[in-house]
């Protein structure tokens, strides 16, 4: 796994509190990790804050899941 | 009317996560102030504050993963935490787990609290001046709004009927209280989820109160002197956290299900002192308007009262309470025990009215005058015993319990043990 996806990764476990396991890849924030639409707000937040990006809100809607976030911020970096 | 009946208490206080051992230390004397330790204070006047002993959940102490996930905490002020624990001991204690429709409907929620997520509130401005208002979260606002201690309790317990909160400075958890008793006896619910919560202790707040001259800044060597209601070197209340909430009940829906019934709340008194933002009318008019209309309620009269749970904060305001008490009871007043909780816990602001209330039923459950501590020279002479340094046995049938806040806002609560 990148250093980018394991910091998205920590990220996710420490603002839902879920377990580290359920934080694959494909997981949804809202479906599958029990986020609400306040925490995926704030998540983006956090994901702004961690890799020093800005992260549109027409690009945080279509940030639904754990590899959503990874790709666009590894292109965002690029 | 319908009757309501008291069924249920939690509380988190300076003494103790629980009531029961909240109250044993009460009585035992035990006194919580000490100096603050957890942020800067070497330059605020007022250093000290009676804190809830934080550990992890024995002896007393406050464990918050307890109470809330963690995930959860950060989202929301301390208050809302130390609201949500009360509340979640006071459905327990009473056994009330509504699982119907029915049931859910039946039950309201009326939590207050005087001020709300102040420390909240300064950390968000700092992250809208030093980072911009992209860097607010989403939860800054149901995080510090005070209607949020009833919105979460209604939440968490699906409690379905009326939700609604009551900010009044420090008259806060009574008004809440009586409130809420008044939306049973009016019909509104069968049962009201009732109180108050507060989180002050922080340094924005002990300036704010310092400023105002309300805190006591002459103490800060010896902090369990602090906060000595009536005595002659009283300088100003101690601040406290916490919160109070008790589960009401209409009385026939408590005895239908075989409730414990801790007292019935019989009266409830509310005035205004239109007079000054923080000081009490002189004449302590409008502290004994709202005793004297709790008892006209309560269809009980004065000479009637065994213990009064006073306001008494530590403050010059203590002797205008004083004062009104003795025109109230005239005659009866070396039949009374009138104490302020406060010299053991501090003044916990929007949660004092409903942790006292509190304290007041269990005065008639255990027939005991809980103390006023350090009162080592009253201020004046009266008849009125006013409980110093211990507490005291005696037959308590009738209660009352005040509260003034700033803005000139006054409640008084009557408690009855029950009798069918």
């Amino acid at each position: 796994m990148s250093d980018i996806a394991e910091r998205v990764k920590k990220i996710v476990i420490d603002h839902l509190g879920v377990d580290a396991d359920k934080v694959v890849e494909g997981a949804s924030f809202i479906d599958d990790l029990g986020a609400d639409s306040l925490d995926t707000v704030e998540l983006v937040m956090a994901f702004e804050e961690e890799f020093g990006v800005e992260i549109p809100d027409d690009a945080a809607d279509s940030i639904l899941t754990v590899g959503d976030a990874v790709k666009f911020i590894e292109k965002a970096q690029a | 009317m319908r009757r309501v009946v008291i069924t249920g208490t939690g509380m988190v206080s300076p003494l103790g996560c629980g009531t029961e051992v909240s109250w044993s230390r009460l009585l035992a004397g035990q006194n919580s102030a000490r100096v603050v330790t957890e942020f800067e204070v070497e330059d605020l006047p007022a250093k000290i504050a009676c804190r809830i002993p934080v550990g992890d959940g024995s002896d007393g102490t406050f464990n918050v993963d307890q109470w809330m996930e963690p995930k959860e905490q950060r989202k929301v002020d301390p208050f809302i935490i130390y609201g949500v624990a009360a509340a979640e001991m006071a459905l327990e204690d009473a056994g009330w787990h509504p699982k119907t429709d029915e049931d859910q409907i039946a039950t309201g929620v009326l939590i207050g609290s005087g001020i709300g997520g102040l420390e909240g509130i300064v950390e968000a401005g700092y992250t809208l001046r030093d980072k911009g208002p992209r860097r607010i979260s989403p939860f800054f606002i149901p995080g510090r709004l005070i209607n949020l201690v009833s919105g979460q309790v209604s939440i968490r317990h699906k409690l379905r009927g009326p939700n609604h909160a009551v900010v009044t400075a420090c008259s806060t958890g009574a008004h809440a209280i009586g409130d809420a008793a008044r939306m049973i006896a009016f019909g509104d619910a069968e049962v009201m989820v009732a109180g108050g919560a507060e989180s002050p202790i922080c340094r924005i707040s002990l300036a704010g109160f310092a400023a105002c001259k309300a805190l006591s800044t002459q103490h800060n060597d010896d902090p369990q002197k602090a906060s000595r209601p009536y005595d002659r070197d009283r300088d100003g209340f101690v601040m406290g956290e916490g919160a109070g909430i008790v589960v009401l009940e209409e009385l026939e829906h408590a005895k239908a299900r075989g409730a414990k019934i801790y007292a019935e709340v019989v009266g409830y008194g509310m005035s205004g002192d239109a007079f000054h933002i923080t000081a009490p009318s002189e004449d302590g008019d409008g502290a004994f308007r709202c005793m004297t209309a709790a008892l006209k309620r309560a269809g009980i009269s004065a000479s009637d009262v065994d213990y009064i749970n006073a306001h008494g904060t530590s403050t010059m305001a203590d002797t205008i309470e004083l004062g009104a008490v003795e025109r109230l009871v005239g005659n009866a007043a070396s039949k009374i025990s009138m104490s302020s909780t406060k010299s053991a816990i501090g003044h916990l602001l929007g949660a004092a009215g409903a942790v006292e209330a509190i304290f007041s039923a269990l005065a008639i459950r255990d027939n005991i005058a809980p103390p006023t501590l350090n009162l080592d020279n009253p201020d004046v002479e009266t008849a009125i015993d006013l409980v110093p340094h211990k507490a005291r046995k005696r037959e308590i049938n009738i209660a009352l319990s005040n509260s003034f806040g700033f803005g000139g806002t006054n409640a008084s609560l009557v408690l009855r043990r029950y009798e069918a």
